[in-house]
């Protein structure tokens, strides 16, 4: 491989997350169309702060190895190289070491020997804290300063890389690349960036593909292809029933983003106010003017998450429209009837534990911000319970057992009987976590990550 | 429940979408059918930060507010009143509390 710049670099994202699934044939249009890096995202905070507290992946192993087997083989027969970022869902030490060990057993299944990185993320708490005294970790909006202590209760912290430590991987020789915790879009512009091509087209291109094809007009088809040059950036879907319009494009900025024209990289900011979006046919957009702001300092973006507490859930129906009729008034009976039971049983204040009780099919949903609408014909009745063990939790939720099915409204003058959903009705969610962390670190580029070569997890 | 006559912001929108923006934000899109649709909602004396903060209860000063003429979009961002993920979050991904906006009936006699 040689590593003078090119005249363009095309990348090719198959799915917004591995295991998610995409046609093998998309796969291959990608590679008749040039295709020189496959990049892909293995993570996201996006489904809750469990998997990083856990140190699990959301993901299960036999559709990770259902893409990986398609990408691996793929990358192998066209001779580039595969980036898979933020594995095993939170992308911490756990999650690339379990990436890695499904790419060694497909690699020892289809007769590969792709040389693979894998970088790890996570973070010493010790070397936070001296971060931290140094002045060298600032919060985020809404955050304010962090304290020691809440580094020290952390489960896991990750670091967010940007491209720095890929491209240095895969400067050293590496043809896959496994990462921890990456920005979406570091994993797709480092190819490009280290192929010589500007920075505004290869981090506006990456933000538009991180989410495979829906920046498409149909985006369960398939993935995207970019085409990064010197001056901008071309777009096309993989599949041939599905197209890039101007608009599809340029909407997938305001995705996930809180700001739609400015969004913050380690190594600076993506600018895309003077972006123009042209058709250049029915299915390929052409997107210049978009720039690239080098910050100051770079930064390295923390998420933490921490134990908070253990979970119980009970799930009982209603269907009698008497009932339905006075439900707020029978849910508030209800919570009453917890506390008083929960404090004559098992002798604990509202202090000393903590419930949702959610109506499905009522205002579940939206709670207090719930605009009403006609009355339903039946509600789904959770009680979430958390208490500071399991045990508790769920004897809490076992003294709401009988209220869950017998409790009548107020002034009903008979017990009715509610429609549990499963026997036992409880069930053990185990510990519930919560993300603390909302801030980055001064830091050089790569100094918080950790290389190393080779597919076997290291010990 | 908002009087059939009058429209609302979804009747006007193609889509009117919302989702986290990382753990500690959540942000909405109205994607307007066109041109006409997009001047009610841009409109400030009509939709502004303080009426997004009643209709969320959220505090007015958070709110962050781009209107995009050029997609006909109207991008809505404030921080998650609820942690994500946490005992009291109903809406993992916030991938439903479009809904009040889009109800929201539009001015009479502007559609």
């Amino acid at each position: 491989m040689s590593n003078q710049p090119l005249e363009a670099v095309r990348v090719l994202a198959p799915t917004g997350m591995l295991g998610a699934g995409f046609s093998e044939a998309t796969v291959e249009r990608g590679l008749a169309l040039g295709a020189d890096v496959i990049s892909v995202d293995g993570g996201s905070t996006d489904s809750g702060p469990y998997y990083l507290g856990s140190a699990t992946a959301k993901t299960t192993a036999a559709a990770v190895a259902r893409d990986l087997r398609i990408l691996l083989t793929a990358a192998a027969r066209a001779d580039i190289p595969l980036v898979v970022g933020s594995c095993g869902t939170a992308g911490t030490d756990a999650g690339v070491d379990w990436v890695a060990g499904i790419v060694a057993d497909l690699q020892a299944e289809e007769n590969l020997s792709l040389p693979v990185a894998r970088i790890y993320s996570e973070q010493d708490p010790a070397e936070l804290k001296e971060h931290l005294r140094a002045g060298r970790v600032h919060p985020l909006a809404p955050s304010g300063q962090l304290g020691a202590e809440v580094i020290e209760s952390c489960q896991h912290i990750v670091g967010m890389m940007g491209h720095e430590p890929i491209v240095e991987a895969l400067a050293a020789g590496a043809r896959v690349v496994l990462c921890g915790r990456a920005t979406d879009t570091a994993v797709a512009a480092a190819y490009p960036l280290m192929r010589g091509m500007p920075a505004g087209p290869s981090w506006h291109a990456a933000k538009i593909v991180e989410c495979g094809g829906q920046c498409t007009t149909n985006p369960v088809a398939g993935g995207v292809l970019a085409t990064v040059d010197t001056t901008g950036f071309t777009i096309e879907p993989l599949a041939p029933e599905a197209a890039c319009t101007p608009i599809s494009v340029a909407a997938h900025m305001l995705y996930e983003t809180v700001d739609p024209y400015l969004m913050r990289e380690p190594a600076g900011t993506i600018d895309v106010r003077d972006a123009t979006y042209v058709a250049l046919d029915d299915r390929r957009v052409r997107v210049e003017g978009s720039r690239f702001h080098p910050a100051d300092q770079h930064t390295i973006k923390l998420e933490g998450a921490r134990a908070a507490g253990y979970e119980t859930m009970s799930f009982s129906a209603i269907r009698d429209p008497g009932i339905l009729a006075e439900l707020d008034a029978w849910a508030e009976f209800l919570r009453a009837m917890i506390i008083e039971r929960v404090r004559q049983t098992l002798g604990l204040g509202s202090d000393e534990y903590a419930f949702d009780l959610r109506l499905y099919g009522h205002n579940a949903v939206l709670g207090e911000l719930e605009p009403g609408g006609p009355p339903p014909r039946e509600v789904g009745v959770m009680l979430l319970v958390n208490a500071s063990t399991q045990t508790t939790a769920t004897a809490v939720a076992k003294v709401a057992n009988p209220l869950m099915l017998h409790l009548p409204t107020p002034g009903l003058p008979y017990l009715p009987s509610f429609a549990f959903a499963t026997s036992p009705a409880e069930v053990e969610r185990g510990p519930a976590y919560e993300f603390v962390l909302n801030h980055v670190v001064d830091s050089d580029p790569t100094a918080m990550f950790r290389t190393e070569h080779g597919d076997h997890a290291h010990a | 429940m908002p009087d059939r006559a009058t429209p609302s912001i979804g009747d006007l929108a193609a889509e009117v979408r919302s989702k986290n923006a990382g753990p500690f934000w959540v942000t909405m899109e109205l994607f307007m059918r066109d041109a006409a649709g997009y001047r009610i909602v841009a409109d400030p004396a009509f939709l502004n930060e303080t009426v997004v903060a009643d209709l969320y209860r959220v505090a007015a000063d958070d709110v962050r507010m781009f209107r995009i003429p050029s997609l006909n979009v109207v991008k809505i961002s404030f921080p998650r009143p609820v942690p994500q993920g946490s005992l009291h979050d109903r809406d993992m991904h916030a991938g439903q509390h479009h809904v009040p906006l889009a109800l929201l009936p539009v001015p009479e006699g502007t559609s």
